[in-house]
């Protein structure tokens, strides 16, 4: 199903994460969770499932929920399963009769919650083709705990535990290819995005999964001004960088066909990215040159496979 | 009607004739008929129930507990690591005020691991918040089932309830037993009406908040006073289901127990081994009696002290081993619901059967034995031991 | 049925509600967020073109709209992260120190 975007029609619906969540100043998850909610059809319902995480403990502090819909957490390490009961039971009572309407499913995760601890109940309810979306907004390690590394957080980043010290260079092991990973499950819809310039690429992909039947899968760049050390205001550049470098590349997986959705007009060197944030920061002391010369090697390599696999 | 079946396929039919809306499923020995029978009857339109055949038991309480949220019924079916798995979700089932119903085919819990029967896996979650009902046998494990329900989704509850059985000695032995028509079962089991579900459309419902100091005390003393109501709901629905079957169920279960100067306390099947030595001992002269816990959580303190206050020496079995140094849990609680009592009997503590270790009539009346002689010369001895250990030491029960 | 707004710290626990719940949508907007700024944003009403670029890149829903036209900040929500001053392409937003707004 292909809709037009129409930024200024989608800025008036009414959004359904209101203000008053107690989530940091300049939160990109914020960004992130307001954005995809965005994608539903106003008439349509929806119940949101949450993992543990930053964008839970601030967004249902009771007795403040600041979700429009309907909203269940349960734990860190289970919200896709959570999800999948949820779908479950709307699947059992629609059949008897009991509920009607059109209501969608909806999970958001921080890269802790998908990448790691949630990753076996996220694969089992992919597995099972449950109609929901699972959303991650990876800020690319543990924030709400503090800033710790996760399987997501990127080589040679200074976090609490992986601290750059005189014979560690920030964290020593590459980011998990998630993304790569949800393709590898053969559900309908997977997608990488990020809130970027109008939010065409973050919306469109959003109302994709949410309105494409059976389990959807959307991995969505949410930079942390805290995590990452960079001046909150600054969070559209930071994006900008990330997806300009192709540290970040937007694509999207349908039905096992791959497509780069944005290639930059003049794609930037990492660096750029990297100076714009103080967990890289180590990487630019005299005697680190190799390690830009790596992550640039990387970024390249994953990029052009990428084109491959999206048909050039 | 009667029929032929194992406990587990007793619970497995009682699910049937419910016809929960979701169920979560996943396989652990013991309990694994269970879902593998309910598997049956979904794949020929018997039931109407969402199977989700998930990853973990994990993700099987998971799915119960979102499920539930929704406004479904929600059941499950598990044994020992399984509970052990979800033990955190077990907190979150209670405290969200889930009323879930599960059978819990009692198995050792790890390690080493092993597969026979002890309660070392549902003890362990004794203070999670569910409400625990202990069978006997099959029948039990079929009218439990039955019960959960209409107890655990009472407004005044709202709580998860936990009917758990032997494993391989309930849950696979054959027995004949007596089944209710499913009109009657559908009937006494009513509809599930809850007042708030995340599917309402009049209005939205948010569940599992972050809960600050401010008000998490608040929730836990509802969750306390829920458990404490709990008592008088599960004779109510005890009443009301010996209409329906004939069938009488209480707290506990006192067998002989009128004139009992000596008497055991125990949980599950090894109560029918305890009852045949019971006969033995009184077809001798012996007075000798039997309490049968049915609930375990609510805990029937008051009910055991009535029960017990007349007796001289007691010995409380324990079926697990709780490494308190102290005694097993179910010994730990008996002690305590005695102690207001202003003659109180001699009471010791013994742990047996772990592991699947066998418990024999002949092994009671040496119980019983020990008890007329604490009885006669007023000395207690140790008070926590272990039966049907080998062990090169002459200890007391081994 | 219980309400958000009749629930504070010095509620008893027989009128909370069970569990945790709330039965509302969006009670998180009782919550004043706004205390939190250490600068505030300021619309220049006259330079806005009203492209409503602004109104996604808020994290706090704290940029309204009615009749396509943007409304001035909820200064209740805004957090005075200064993303919208960065983003706007007609200056309509300016950052001023403090938290009060101008």
């Amino acid at each position: 199903m292909s809709i037009r975007y129409n930024q200024k029609r989608e800025a008036e619906k009414q959004p359904r994460l209101t203000g008053g969540h107690r989530m940091c100043a300049g939160c990109g998850a914020g960004i992130v969770v307001s954005g995809v909610l965005r994608a539903l059809e106003p008439e349509d319902r929806a119940v949101v499932v949450n993992a543990t995480g930053c964008v839970e403990v601030s967004t249902f502090m009771y007795p403040y929920t600041a979700y429009m819909d309907s909203f269940i957490h349960s734990a860190f390490e289970n919200a896709a399963a959570t999800c999948s009961g949820v779908e479950a039971a709307y699947n059992a009572l629609k059949r008897r009769g009991k509920v009607d309407g059109t209501v969608k499913f909806i999970t958001f995760g921080g890269d802790g919650g998908t990448y790691d601890i949630g990753f076996q109940s996220l694969s089992g309810a992919m597995e099972r083709g449950h109609d929901m979306v699972y959303v991650c907004y990876d800020n690319e390690a543990y924030m709400n705990t503090g800033v710790q590394r996760s399987s997501s957080t990127p080589r040679f980043s200074r976090t609490t535990t992986s601290p750059v010290g005189s014979v560690q260079p920030g964290k020593r092991q590459q980011k998990k290819d998630l993304t790569e990973i949800l393709v590898a499950h053969n559900i309908p819809y997977v997608a990488q995005t990020a809130p970027i310039g109008n939010f065409r690429d973050l919306h469109l992909k959003s109302h994709k999964a949410i309105y494409t039947a059976g389990p959807c899968f959307l991995n969505i760049l949410a930079p942390c001004p805290r995590g990452w050390d960079y001046p909150a205001a600054k969070l559209a550049d930071i994006i900008k960088l990330a997806v300009d470098s192709c540290v970040w590349p937007l694509f999207e997986v349908e039905e096992g066909q791959w497509r780069v959705t944005y290639t930059p007009k003049k794609k930037l060197p990492v660096e750029d990215y990297l100076r714009s944030q103080g967990r890289f920061r180590h990487m630019f002391q005299p005697g680190n040159e190799w390690m830009i010369e790596e992550a640039q090697q990387q970024i390249d390599q994953k990029w052009e496979r990428l084109l491959e696999r999206a048909g050039g | 009607m009667m029929k032929f079946m194992s406990g587990n396929e007793a619970v497995a039919y009682a699910m049937k004739q419910i016809d929960p809306d979701v169920m979560g499923a996943f396989p652990i020995t013991p309990s694994t008929d269970i879902p593998e029978v309910f598997a049956g009857y979904v794949a020929n339109g018997e039931v109407n129930t969402e199977y989700v055949a998930v990853e973990s038991e994990h993700s099987s309480m998971s799915v119960c507990i979102a499920a539930q949220a929704a406004g479904a019924r929600a059941v499950s079916a598990t044994s020992s690591c399984g509970l052990a798995l979800m033990y955190e979700l077990l907190y979150v089932a209670a405290s969200s005020r889930l009323p879930i119903s599960m059978a819990c085919v009692n198995r050792a819990l790890t390690g080493p691991i092993n597969i026979n029967n002890d309660h070392s896996d549902s003890m362990g979650a004794r203070d999670s918040g569910w409400i625990q009902l202990y069978a006997e046998n099959n029948q039990e494990a079929y009218d439990n089932f039955i019960q959960a329900m209409p107890i655990g989704e009472s407004p005044a509850v709202r709580l998860p309830v936990m009917t758990c059985m032997d494993g391989f000695i309930t849950s696979h032995a054959m027995e004949n037993i007596e089944l209710l028509e499913t009109a009657a079962v559908k009937a006494f089991v009513g509809e599930y009406r809850p007042e708030h579900y995340l599917l309402k459309k009049d209005n939205p419902l948010a569940i599992g908040p972050y809960d600050i100091s401010a008000y998490y005390m608040e929730h836990k003393v509802q969750g306390a006073e829920a458990m404490k109501a709990a008592k008088a709901r599960i004779l109510e629905v005890a009443a009301e289901f010996e209409k329906v079957s004939g069938r009488k169920y209480g707290l506990i279960e006192e067998y002989r127990l009128e004139d009992a100067e000596t008497a055991v306390v125990l949980i599950g099947s090894s109560a029918g081994t305890g009852k045949a030595a019971v006969d033995r001992l009184r077809s001798q002269g012996v007075k000798a009696g039997l309490i049968k816990i049915r609930v375990f959580r609510p805990f029937p303190g008051e009910e055991l002290a009535r029960a017990l206050a007349k007796t001289q020496a007691v010995a409380v079995l324990d079926k697990s081993e709780g490494f308190s140094a102290n005694g097993g849990p179910v010994f730990a609680e008996t002690r305590s619901a005695l102690y207001d009592l202003k003659d109180r009997p001699a009471l010791v503590n013994i742990v047996y059967g772990l592991g699947g270790r066998d418990i024999r009539v002949e092994d009671f009346e040496r119980v019983f034995g020990r008890l007329a002689d604490i009885a006669a010369s007023g000395e207690t001895g140790p008070v926590y031991v272990h039966m049907g250990q080998r062990s090169q030491a002459q200890e007391v029960m081994a | 049925m219980i309400h958000a707004k009749d629930i504070n710290e010095k509620t008893p626990w027989q009128e909370l509600t069970p569990g945790g719940e709330i039965y509302e949508a969006g009670t998180a907007r009782l919550y004043n967020t706004g205390t939190w700024r250490t600068d505030t944003p300021f619309f220049k009403q006259e330079n806005c073109k009203h492209c409503m670029l602004c109104v996604p890149y808020c994290p706090d829903s704290a940029i309204p709209v009615q009749d396509g036209k943007r409304q001035d900040f909820v200064f209740m929500h805004c957090k005075g992260c200064g993303i919208c001053a960065e983003i706007c392409p007609f200056e309509a937003i300016e950052m001023t120190p403090g938290g009060a707004p101008k």
